[in-house]
């Protein structure tokens, strides 16, 4: 016997199993930053003093990062719709894009905390720095967690779309339903650590 | 190669969890073994292997108290982490949930296998730690900062250690799930699982939802740790007379907050699959259906919930005002409710019933005032006023070990003996587990039931001499050897179930059926052992799990694939 549901949908859950399965995995992700978010509170409430995000980092930097991370979302959707409509050089296209955009993310990032070590400001030098380090870095990592599964769907991974084409847009579509949480993430970070 | 070592077959990621957590259950005993020793006859050398420990940790012999308090925190880490939650939900979890359920496999089975290497990866990491310099992490299985923030390697390696079990746990946990909600087979509604099931399932949940907070706290005690920061110090710390500079602002509370988030949540990790196991076994062992199945199933999502919400009664000595003490003390007396609705309905199941007292049922039986006595000594600890005098004593120390030691472990080993000719084809010695039964359950009273008598003679559960030094512990202080020889006495009744294991899987009675104990749950349809991919048919369920002695049927056992005549 073969583990059923990994393409078809069951009829009384209405999912397949990875559907299931990465929306508990972005559940137990919100829990991680959530965890993250509270100790940021916590130590704020705590804290005699504690600067303004804005003046430390840099805004129109931060902005400019949000409308990348943003456009690539969308890019990332327009991926999963072209695979649907059975469109796979449009798919390729888009893809690409997706991942251009998220490596664009990472290098303005890498200018800005280039920017910090240049003026001494380390994740040691105060609880503020400390948690925009961890936070931001952290978010980092995802970022980078998603463009190599990203990546490997655009490369090697995208032969399933001949053997498999159902199976890989459902892929596809796992895929894009994690970049969207990590773009989401990235939405509350950027004014919690910039603007307030 | 791929078949036994990097496998993907949910029955052989079950038995490899099963053997390395056993490995580690044994060898987190020794390390508790070594203590109950410096406890109990402080000073002296340790006979037979403290020649072995190095000049570093035991000079000729004797225990330093830095080495004991690395036994501790590794005594209490490799016990929760790498031994009973991987036993109870890796191997069991793994080896029977797809079974009772109808399922072929798991449903993602790479990730199961990423799941086991990565426990694995956990666990040697944890072991390594005890050859860098300073030896293995000493601040307690709670890692308390600022303690753990300024203490020695040890430390960074049990955050990796960490880092890697809680991947473990969370492609574990995202497994279940889907395999329970995706994977039953045909007619198996939600409320015809078997009680295990149900179980796993919201075990499930803990482990999903509650260990990111404790991996949020590691990486942000590693960065404490590596980076300098300083999340869990507060400002004007002063080591050894010497103020330590770091940027300050901490919050030592904020670990506490965030480790028993998940910690708590972690002790119904702990208990849930062995209720499970219990029902399934009292279930088969009574010929009745379990009494009140729909209220235990609902009491076991209720406790789910409520696990998220009673963290902070570890807390009560920080501080955190009477206002949040209430509020956790509210909670946590909630809590118990459904704990003693399940705990009644697994004891009313045994009203009436023609018991068969079987190797099995005799450790399962064992586990219900065993369970109890651990329950009921938590309720003074969940109310303020009497947990501030009985706080970090060995009544604390006594009560946790009466739900995980005679309780969980008591379930795991039922559950092993039970499950054993399903995964062997062969039956355990039943003489051999019954001597296993009765000397473990003499001597771990004896351990543990003392404990309560020092701890209310407030003796401290952190002291490397047992008390020696403290006037108010003489009194006490002559069950420390009484403990301890308890202690040297089950190790060596353990010994029984080793040969037994080992024995019984080359030489042990075939079974003869493949359903050898009468049982109706699905697992017992398999061929014995189950073939990869389980079941020769697919296969169709339609009746509940435990339809035991039903009147007017020719076999006091009708299986769920049992078709209603019409």
């Amino acid at each position: 016997m073969q583990v059923p549901y990994t393409v078809n949908t069951r009829s009384d859950t209405g999912l397949y199993n990875a559907k299931l399965g990465i929306w508990l995995f972005l559940s137990s992700e919100v829990m991680l930053f959530g965890a993250l978010f509270s100790s940021y509170i916590l130590l704020r409430v705590g804290a005699d003093t504690w600067p303004h995000g804005y003046e430390h980092l840099n805004i129109p930097l931060g902005t400019v990062n949000t409308a990348v991370l943003i456009t690539s979302s969308v890019t990332m959707v327009m991926a999963w719709a072209s695979l649907m409509m059975k469109d796979f050089a449009k798919y390729r296209r888009y893809l690409g894009t997706t991942i251009l955009l998220a490596l664009v993310f990472l290098v303005i990032k890498g200018f800005e905390y280039a920017a910090k070590f240049e003026h001494g400001l380390y994740p040691s030098t105060s609880t503020y720095f400390a948690i925009y380090f961890t936070l931001t870095g952290l978010h980092g990592l995802h970022v980078i967690g998603g463009i190599i599964v990203n990546a490997y769907f655009w490369g090697p991974g995208s032969k399933m779309w001949k053997t498999d084409p159902d199976r890989f847009t459902h892929r596809i579509e796992i895929a894009g339903l994690y970049w969207h949480f990590v773009d989401i993430v990235w939405i509350f970070l950027f004014p919690t650590l910039y603007l307030l | 190669m791929r078949k036994y070592v990097f496998s993907q077959d949910h029955k052989v990621i079950g038995i490899q969890y099963g053997i390395t957590a056993l490995c580690f259950l044994l060898f987190g005993f020794t390390l508790m073994i070594m203590m109950r020793w410096q406890l109990a006859y402080p000073g002296q050398p340790i006979p037979l292997i403290g020649q072995w420990l190095g000049d570093a940790n035991a000079p000729g012999g004797i225990m330093l108290p830095e080495f004991y308090n690395q036994l501790g925190a590794m005594h209490g880490t490799i016990m929760v982490f790498l031994g009973v939650v991987p036993l109870a939900v890796g191997a069991f979890g793994n080896y029977i949930v797809p079974l009772q359920i109808g399922a072929p496999d798991m449903a993602f089975p790479k990730l199961n296998m990423m799941s086991y290497w990565s426990y694995f990866l956990g666990g040697v990491t944890m072991l390594s730690s005890f050859f860098v310099p300073g030896g293995a992490a000493n601040s307690g299985w709670t890692s308390y900062a600022p303690l753990a923030t300024i203490a020695t390697t040890g430390q960074t390696f049990w955050l990796f250690g960490m880092i890697f079990l809680i991947t473990s746990s969370l492609l574990g946990s995202v497994n279940f799930i889907v395999t329970i909600v995706q994977l039953r087979a045909k007619g198996l509604t939600f409320m015809r699982l078997p009680f295990f099931v149900w179980a796993q399932l919201v075990t499930s949940f803990l482990l999903l939802l509650a260990f990111p907070p404790l991996e949020a706290a590691g990486v942000l005690q590693l960065m404490d740790r590596l980076a300098g920061t300083s999340f869990f110090l507060p400002s004007g710390l002063v080591i050894a007379g010497q103020p330590l500079h770091v940027s300050g602002g901490g919050s030592p509370i904020l670990w506490q907050h965030l480790f028993w988030f998940l910690a708590h949540p972690e002790v119904y990790v702990l208990i849930l699959p062995a209720m499970g196991i219990v029902a399934e076994i009292i279930a088969n062992n009574t010929r009745k259906p379990l009494w009140g199945y729909k209220s235990m199933v609902y009491s076991t999502i209720f406790l789910g919930f409520m696990s998220f919400i009673v963290w902070a009664h570890h807390m009560f000595m920080t501080g955190m005002g009477t206002v949040i003490s209430a509020f956790f003390q509210t909670t946590t007396m909630i809590i118990s409710i459904p704990s003693v609705i399940i705990l009644t309905a697994l004891l009313l199941s045994l009203y009436g019933g023609s018991i068969r007292f079987t190797t099995p049922m005799l450790f399962a039986t064992a586990f219900l005032p065993m369970f109890g006595i651990g329950g009921l000594t938590g309720l003074p600890l969940g109310l303020a006023p009497s947990d501030i005098h009985l706080h970090d004593t060995y009544y604390v120390i006594g009560h946790f070990h009466y739900v995980v030691a005679p309780g969980t472990l008591f379930a795991l080993f039922a559950g092993i003996y039970y499950w054993f000719p399903k995964v062997t084809g062969r039956r355990m010695n039943d003489v051999l587990g019954k001597i296993h039964f009765y000397g473990s359950f003499v001597f771990i009273n004896g351990i543990f039931m003392p404990m309560f008598i020092e701890g209310l003679a407030g003796v401290s559960r952190r002291l490397y001499d047992g008390g020696q030094q403290y006037a108010h512990a003489q009194g006490v202080l002559h069950w420390n050897v009484f403990m301890s020889i308890s202690a040297f006495c089950l190790f060596f009744f353990q010994l029984f179930f080793i040969i037994n294991f080992f024995w019984s899987m080359k030489k042990g009675k075939k079974v003869t059926s493949d359903n050898p104990w009468d049982a109706t749950t699905l697992e017992w349809d398999t061929p014995t052992p189950p073939p990869h991919g389980n079941f020769i048919k697919p296969l169709e369920v339609f009746r509940g799990p435990y339809e035991y002695s039903v009147p007017g049927k020719s076999k006091d056992f009708l299986p769920q694939t049992e078709p209603e005549k019409v």
